[in-house]
């Protein structure tokens, strides 16, 4: 399972991700966190993945639902703090090329603007 | 974590029904096999990571999540590495038909991806599988030297 804690800083709602997006509960818990942002208009999303430890083929399929989710409303949906592992998978999946990744929070934020 | 010296080859079977809720089981019985079989942690993880997949797909393509079916999983490890077969009861399903998630037009497709993570992570895979068969997953992953 996956937890998730929600903050905004201006028009950008960062979702701080802890645990694990697997098939099962952690993409469910992941893909109506996300939704959660969409309906109440959120458009700019940052994902905070330092805290996730796993993410199996289910996980990353979320991860791209959820980017052309947000896409289709006019948002952008960017990551933060990429944990090794993760970024592996996004790399070998060649889903690097698609998101926008930063290291650093403020310059992540900056960016939607 | 000891070395594997051992030089026998040791066996382990798990059967479970067709029900996601064993997917963690089958991953936590798959880490403890690859770290005994000597694989460090982050190597151990990948190889649960893979075997996760197949079991997935076995569960929800293979057997359609019929839990009067089962998917067995069969582990064979030794020093010089971990093999695992993975079965389901299904229909089977022609391999070519499976798309390529690295092509440009299925990168944003959110499926289709278990078969490239167990490649991706482990040595060997194979798959046999035809219509109206089972299919099975022959997954290996080899200990590399040590230095000296």
């Amino acid at each position: 399972m996956v937890r998730v804690e929600h903050r905004t800083i201006g028009d950008v709602h960062i979702l701080d991700l802890e645990g694990r997006i697997t098939i099962g509960e952690g993409t469910s818990q992941f893909r109506e966190a996300v939704h959660r942002v969409l309906q109440q208009g959120g458009r700019n999303i940052l994902l905070n993945l330092a805290g996730v430890t796993h993410m199996d083929s289910s996980g990353i399929g979320e991860l791209v639902s959820a980017y052309t989710a947000v896409g289709n409303r006019g948002g952008r949906l960017k990551l933060l703090h990429v944990p090794p592992r993760i970024r592996e998978v996004l790399t070998i999946t060649k889903l690097a090329t698609v998101f926008e990744t930063f290291d650093d929070e403020t310059t992540a934020v900056e960016s939607f603007r | 974590m000891r070395e594997n010296t051992a030089t026998e080859t040791y066996s382990v079977s798990l059967s479970v029904a067709s029900d996601l809720e064993f997917v963690e089981l089958a991953e936590a019985v798959t880490a403890t096999l690859a770290r005994l079989t000597g694989f460090d942690e982050e190597t151990a993880m990948w190889i649960s990571m893979a075997v996760r997949e197949a079991v997935i797909n076995a569960i929800k393509h293979g057997n359609k999540e019929d839990r009067q079916k089962r998917v067995e999983i069969q582990y064979a490890f030794n020093r010089d590495g971990l093999s695992i077969r993975v079965m389901d009861q299904g229909s089977g399903f022609d391999l070519s038909q499976v798309p390529n998630p690295l092509d440009p037009e299925n990168l944003l497709k959110p499926t289709g991806r278990g078969i490239f993570y167990m490649k991706a992570f482990m040595d060997e895979v194979e798959i046999h599988s035809s219509p109206g068969e089972g299919t099975i997953v022959r997954l290996r992953k080899k200990m590399r030297p040590r230095s000296p």
